[in-house]
């Protein structure tokens, strides 16, 4: 059990970077370090209808609106399940909340590649919430390639913060 | 050799109707301001290179001589394409403005194989001048080309650019591509404050002019065989769609804006289609429209990734990039939508972004190996390949016209920055075009005379 917590609070801390995704771009800002939210908990009793509107806010599973990928690649990582998990409870809970999941590359390769990655791991996330109960009608991909980084150095440190599918929430209910 | 000798008597035929033609610069109201002055870096020296002296040019009236350095432009244009080595300045140490000025022996000692004399002459029309010039074998003390070429003051580069072509074109045989466009992006700044911008400048990088402006991502520009059109994806709609857009008048319309990517535009060697790259069948796949009927067809059908679509010169067939392979390789397929798609590249990890070279023979590619991207040239008929630029991260080459240089971008340090290679390698020019990350540079189509 302790690898798999100390991962997610990594992805938990990666993500708290992007936190405020009402709007449709990335905002940089410096990494907030959080102090131990037993995220394992909270994603084991939200199966019943619990989630609210705030919980978007609050849920420190919810909070969690960014899956990120190994080069070249689009699998979802084991680390990211729970993530998209309790996204998928929310939307199955409020059949009116519409998300957009945008796909990012990092900046190596053609744009045009990119472009077309990006897509393929957003799609993804998308079958990945669909089979955990969201309906297609509620999930949008849009990819972005390598257009909308959001560092630019050209290091792994960077890249892997780019190889990303953001979870944007267009509707809350 | 046959068709270049066609191309040279075609274009002399042009040369000899616009033997007094008046320019007027359609992109005058653009001058460049002093920021976006291309930075010229001749890199590996050109031993091999033709040597050829431009002598300054002398000029006869009253008012002031034209900004523009007639003669310096024509030599920078003839230096960057790796084909001659011009003259240094300090070395002409004679300065005939007429042929019957030359002194052979002078020339013979520098060892210069040829010799371009002019002179610009205020016409008193307006503000026209008429650049008079000749081009001389040094060794044979034979005139090649005595022409002259009228312009306004304000449009001297366009008249230099198209010296430099008609010099290019006797000696070589083939037709210059000096005087062309490119198009190109810059983005500035990052996250919420990005900007993106879709220009059009001079070969050189002058006259920079703004085509369209956005908050949202613009990418892949595409000329139309005509030069008056570029096709480009913008993401001002939330998803990616594809324009196209009439330089001159800024009037666009929406080509594609289906559920998915609408990515890649490319013109047909006639104009009269459109291929690109949509995802609305669920992964991105190559469709041609015919841009009349606005009839699409599906060229590809894989699950793998299909884009980047470049036509081969005579419209038959199509080079993309798929990964199908497992990584990205470039295919050819028929433009009819029948048959398989054949694999192309075998040399290198990642092959993409293809360009073809006027004659089908070249494909120029972004080839990569680790994390290291470079401008690579395939040469159809040996199978060869060779890199043609040093890396790391370059990205979209871009054949001349003439196939004589490649544009591409490249990233150094924190900055997207365009450079001109020689096809042969031998010379490479850094375009500082602005501000920002200058990428995705696609060289026009020669130019029409009025354009």
């Amino acid at each position: 059990m302790k690898l798999p917590v100390r991962v997610l609070l990594t992805a938990a801390v990666a993500s708290a970077t992007l936190v405020a995704c009402s709007s449709n771009k990335p905002k940089p800002q410096p990494p907030v370090t959080q102090t131990g939210t037993d995220t394992m908990t909270d994603r084991n009793t939200n199966n019943g209808g619990k989630y609210t509107v705030e919980s978007l806010d609050t849920d420190s599973c919810l909070r969690q609106r960014v899956v990120y990928f190994d080069f070249d690649h689009s699998e979802i990582k084991p680390e990211f399940q729970a993530q998209i998990a309790c996204h998928a409870s929310y939307l199955r809970q409020f059949p009116g909340a519409r998300v957009t999941l945008e796909g990012n590359a990092d900046e190596r390769g053609t744009r045009e590649y990119n472009l077309g990655l990006g897509e393929r791991r957003g799609n993804a996330v998308s079958s990945a919430l669909g089979s955990s109960g969201a309906s297609s009608s509620q999930l949008n991909v849009v990819s972005y390639g390598e257009e909308r980084p959001t560092c630019k150095d050209h290091n792994e440190g960077c890249w892997q913060k780019n190889r990303r599918v953001e979870i944007v929430y267009t509707s809350k209910q | 050799m046959k068709t270049d000798f066609l191309m040279l008597k075609r274009f002399l035929a042009q040369s000899l109707a616009a033997f007094t033609l008046a320019l007027f610069a359609s992109i005058a109201g653009a001058q460049a301001l002093k920021s976006d002055v291309p930075t010229i870096d001749i890199k590996n020296g050109t031993a091999s290179a033709t040597p050829i002296t431009v002598v300054p040019f002398s000029y006869e009236g009253a008012a002031l001589p034209p900004e523009t350095n007639v003669d310096e432009v024509i030599g920078t244009d003839l230096n960057r394409c790796g084909q001659f080595r011009v003259l240094p300045k300090e070395s002409v140490v004679e300065r005939p403005a007429h042929g019957n000025e030359i002194k052979f022996p002078t020339w013979n000692m520098l060892k210069q194989a040829y010799i371009v004399v002019g002179r610009q002459i205020e016409t008193g029309n307006g503000g026209e001048v008429r650049v008079e010039f000749e081009l001389w074998d040094v060794a044979q003390q034979k005139q090649m080309l005595g022409l002259a070429i009228s312009g306004q003051r304000t449009g001297m580069r366009d008249v230099a650019h198209q010296i430099a072509d008609l010099v290019y074109e006797k000696i070589t045989g083939v037709r210059g591509a000096f005087w062309t466009r490119i198009a190109y992006i810059v983005s500035t700044g990052l996250g919420n404050n990005i900007s993106y911008a879709l220009m059009v400048a001079d070969s050189d990088g002058y006259n920079p002019q703004t085509v369209v402006r956005s908050h949202e991502p613009l990418l892949s520009p595409a000329w139309s065989p005509d030069g008056r059109k570029l096709a480009y994806v913008s993401f001002e709609r939330g998803n990616s769609s594809i324009y196209i857009q009439e330089i001159s008048t800024g009037a666009r319309e929406v080509i594609s804006s289906a559920k998915g990517i609408n990515g890649a535009p490319a013109f047909s060697p006639d104009g009269s289609k459109l291929a690109m790259t949509l995802s609305y069948g669920g992964n991105p796949d190559i469709y041609v429209m015919d841009l009349a009927t606005r009839h699409t067809t599906q060229l590809t059908k894989h699950f793998a990734i299909d884009t980047e679509a470049a036509w081969m010169p005579d419209g038959q067939s199509l080079i993309f990039l798929s990964d199908r392979s497992g990584k990205p390789q470039l295919y050819q397929t028929s433009a009819n939508g029948g048959g398989d798609a054949t694999r192309i590249t075998f040399q290198g990890e990642y092959n993409a972004n293809p360009s073809i070279s006027y004659d089908g023979k070249r494909i120029a590619m972004v080839q990569g190996s680790g994390n290291v991207y470079r401008i690579a040239v395939l040469d159809r008929a040996s199978g060869e390949t060779k890199a043609i630029s040093p890396g790391s991260l370059d990205d979209h080459p871009s054949f001349a016209p003439n196939a004589s240089m490649i544009l591409y971008a490249a990233t150094e340090g924190s900055r997207d920055v365009l450079w001109a290679v020689s096809t042969n390698a031998n010379v490479r020019q850094r375009l500082l075009l602005a501000d920002g990350d200058v990428r995705e540079p696609t060289w026009s189509p020669y130019r029409q005379r009025g354009q």
